[in-house]
């Protein structure tokens, strides 16, 4: 197989790589506390996401009973009765999320890298005013906007529509910083320049010099913004009334709280939970090549 | 957290919104009163929408939507406690809040003191006779008008595990000094083992104790409204408590916690002071011990007695804002009273009904008391002497101080008198704050 071959031969490169490495560097020590301190963080990273996925396998009567990372038999009943709960609710609520996620952080995603370029390779009166502005806004967290953004979108009648949960999501500064940041970097005045002089319109030149040139940045923000709209919970909560638009987050909540004398749902949140990571997870996995690219094209130069 | 936060931006958007109002902006249609908005024609089909938590609403609603082709309502189920309440307060604010609303008998007041729901006395006045006088003073808060119309109801009770109590041979506690003795019996009998717990995170279960020792925690007089949530019946319902925890002889888990559903699942609690909706939450948490438990009326403090207090439950209340109120009101009183719709709660919401008819007809047992037939009739029985109290208009920052104050006592095992009258200062406070006149 054509693909074994490959494999076996990039991993001769690599040990080829690694050993010429080894040979040319001093020995360094290992490291222990690093990889110790590493080793806990991951621990602390994993064992709540484990914790989740063996707490799903439990059925109602063995989650309170069996030890904590004892699994149980129950995974295929809860998946059922989530998937019957409400005719099928949480299927909605999960493109729901995908909606807003999706669509709100490739929104935020263009928004970001065309003011990032703008801010970072263009001069014009204001610039630093609004640079400055948009730092400012980075030291506001977004649940203090909630309430204003909430009666704003009132006002103009777009509370409770999908538009109020993506909409506030688009304008985000911190993105904004970080494009103008990669763009600064990665984009040489010398290839806007030649572009010009070769008779490339502005538009143009975004397009085909800046934007691909600032890929792996966007990635970045795109992951960030996604991940930060998918757990969202304030600003869906408040803006939407209709709990056929609720994300995720709002949705799995009406479950845990289910007012005082209803018992919570703890079977179907808990692999709710779990399928809700499911998406992310799959995601970072297949984003994570456009880091690594952006890694090595800064090897090369 | 969530909490706090909803409430202090709450709070934030009503100085916005007065401020806002005084500047005279245009768009303030929907602040408009509601009297004055123009009645629908009978051919237009209204639509009206419906904020609640009750469990298969959307197929209660979808039922009188079958039967009603002129009015539609659509069910929103949200998340429902406190939360529900800051985000109904927030869009009423905002000028667009639903039709309808869940509310907790707790949060009327908050509601009212905010003008966010109307007085239905005109076209729901004529129910009074269909609910209990404790349930109606819950609606009414003591006052001529009516706020919303009660839809379930929480009375207490003793739950507790038959066989257990059988094998530590303690007896059916009939007064509270009963219920300390066994405590202290079945703790001595088994160090792991507890009669019940206290629960400092659980102020609405403290608030259905102090009601049946005679408390009173808020009461309007006039245009004034007179707090005493440190009280004498308060104060000795909290001594008691404090009592048995200093003694360490219960629990001190709070409810509704992982581990106190590991306690009942592993029968190390043995008892529940609890409502007519734990058959619901027993079976959830612990669905093993299903058939083990047996009711009792609430430990009295006077032998003989039959006082019991309301923990839970909730009315539908109209939005002021509405532009479609005598059709909400057509459909709550058809949903809380008409005997298919009260079915329909029982069987689809899992909630007791509120009204005294829907409560008598109540015969099948729920599944997890198999072991008594006759779970209703018991019940309401234990549950006729309930007494509940009017709650004030801000029950949020009681009930918060309640939790703060209690998780101090229980911690450091101090006096829980203390903190029954941090608890009024910090409800006085609050008042005063907000412009409530008080009277001393």
């Amino acid at each position: 197989m054509t693909t074994q071959r490959d494999r076996s031969r990039i991993q001769e490169a690599l040990t080829v790589g690694r050993s010429r490495h080894a040979a040319e560097a001093p020995r360094r020590p290992l490291g222990l506390a690093p990889t110790g301190l590493l080793i806990l963080g991951a621990i602390y990273c994993l064992l709540p996401v484990s914790w989740v996925l063996v707490s799903a396998t439990k059925s109602p009567g063995e989650l309170f009973t069996l030890s904590t990372f004892q699994p149980g038999t129950g995974l295929f009943s809860n998946l059922e009765s989530l998937n019957a709960y409400r005719g099928g609710v949480f299927w909605l609520w999960m493109l729901n999320t995908l909606i807003y996620a999706g669509g709100g952080a490739l929104l935020s995603t263009l928004v970001s890298a065309v003011s990032g370029f703008a801010l970072a390779k263009y001069r014009f009166p204001g610039r630093n005013l609004i640079f400055n502005i948009l730092i400012g806004g980075i030291l506001v967290p977004a649940v203090v906007l909630a309430i204003p953004q909430y009666l704003l979108f009132s006002k103009l009648g777009l509370a409770d529509t999908y538009w109020a949960v993506l909409l506030p999501q688009i304008l985000h500064p911190y993105s904004i910083y970080l494009a103008r940041i990669y763009a600064a970097a990665a984009i040489p005045d010398s290839l806007l320049e030649a572009g010009r002089i070769d008779g490339a319109t502005e538009f143009r030149l975004l397009r085909r010099v800046a934007l691909p040139l600032m890929i792996p940045g966007m990635v970045t923000i795109f992951l960030f913004q996604f991940v930060a709209i998918w757990n969202n919970f304030l600003l869906p909560f408040i803006m939407l009334g209709d709990d056929h638009k609720f994300p995720l987050t709002v949705g799995l909540y009406t479950l845990l709280a289910a007012g005082a004398n209803q018992p919570s749902l703890y079977n179907l949140i808990i692999t709710g939970a779990l399928l809700s990571i499911i998406p992310l997870i799959a995601l970072f996995l297949t984003m994570q090549r456009y880091w690594r690219t952006d890694l090595s094209s800064g090897a090369v130069k | 957290m969530v909490t706090k936060r909803l409430a202090v931006a709450v709070a934030l958007t009503a100085a916005l919104a007065t401020a806002c109002g005084s500047g005279g902006s245009g768009g303030s249609a929907a602040s408009a009163p509601a009297s004055s908005a123009a009645a629908p024609s009978a051919a237009e089909k209204v639509e009206l929408t419906y904020w609640n938590w009750v469990p298969n609403m959307d197929k209660i609603v979808e039922v009188w939507n079958q039967a009603h082709p002129d009015i539609h309502v659509t069910s929103s189920k949200q998340a429902g406690g406190d939360d529900a309440a800051a985000k109904f307060l927030t869009a009423a604010k905002a000028g667009n809040p639903p039709d309808l609303v869940q509310a907790e008998y707790q949060m009327l007041p908050s509601f009212v003191a905010a003008e966010a729901v109307a007085d239905l006395t005109p076209s729901a006045g004529g129910l009074k006779s269909q609910f209990g006088d404790g349930l109606w003073s819950l609606v009414t808060l003591g006052t001529d008008a009516l706020y919303g119309v009660p839809q379930d109801s929480g009375p207490m009770m003793l739950y507790y595990r038959a066989d257990l109590f059988k094998k530590y041979g303690v007896d059916v506690p009939t007064t509270w000094d009963e219920f300390a003795a066994a405590a202290r019996t079945i703790h001595k009998a088994d160090p792991k083992s507890y009669l019940t717990n206290f629960s400092s995170k659980d102020p609405g279960w403290f608030a259905g104790l102090s009601q049946q020792a005679g408390a009173s925690w808020w009461g309007i007089n006039g245009d004034a409204w007179k707090v005493a949530v440190n009280d004498d019946p308060t104060k000795k319902v909290a001594d008691f408590w404090g009592g048995l925890v200093k003694e360490g002889v219960i629990s001190t888990t709070a409810s509704f916690t992982p581990e106190w559903n590991k306690a009942l699942a592993d029968g190390k609690l043995l008892a529940w002071t609890s409502a007519i909706w734990a058959p619901g939450v027993l079976s959830s948490n612990a669905p093993k011990t299903a058939g083990k438990w047996e009711i009792a009326a609430l430990p009295q403090w006077n032998a003989g007695e039959n006082a019991s207090g309301f923990w839970g439950g909730s009315a539908v209340a109209v939005s002021a804002a509405s532009k479609h109120q005598d059709a909400a009101v057509k459909f709550l009183t058809w949903l809380n009273t008409d005997p298919a719709a009260t079915k329909l709660l029982v069987d689809q919401g899992a909630i007791y009904p509120a009204a005294t008819a829907a409560q008598g007809a109540l015969s099948t047992a729920p599944e997890f008391f198999s072991n008594l037939p006759d779970f209703w009739q018991k019940a309401a029985s234990f549950g006729a002497g309930a007494r509940g109290f009017t709650f004030g208009p801000d029950v949020n920052v009681t009930y918060n101080a309640y939790k703060d104050a209690m998780d101090k006592a229980v911690a450091a095992k101090s006096s829980f008198s203390d903190a029954v009258t941090s608890m009024q200062d910090a409800t006085v406070a609050d008042m005063q704050k907000a412009g409530f006149t008080l009277a001393q």
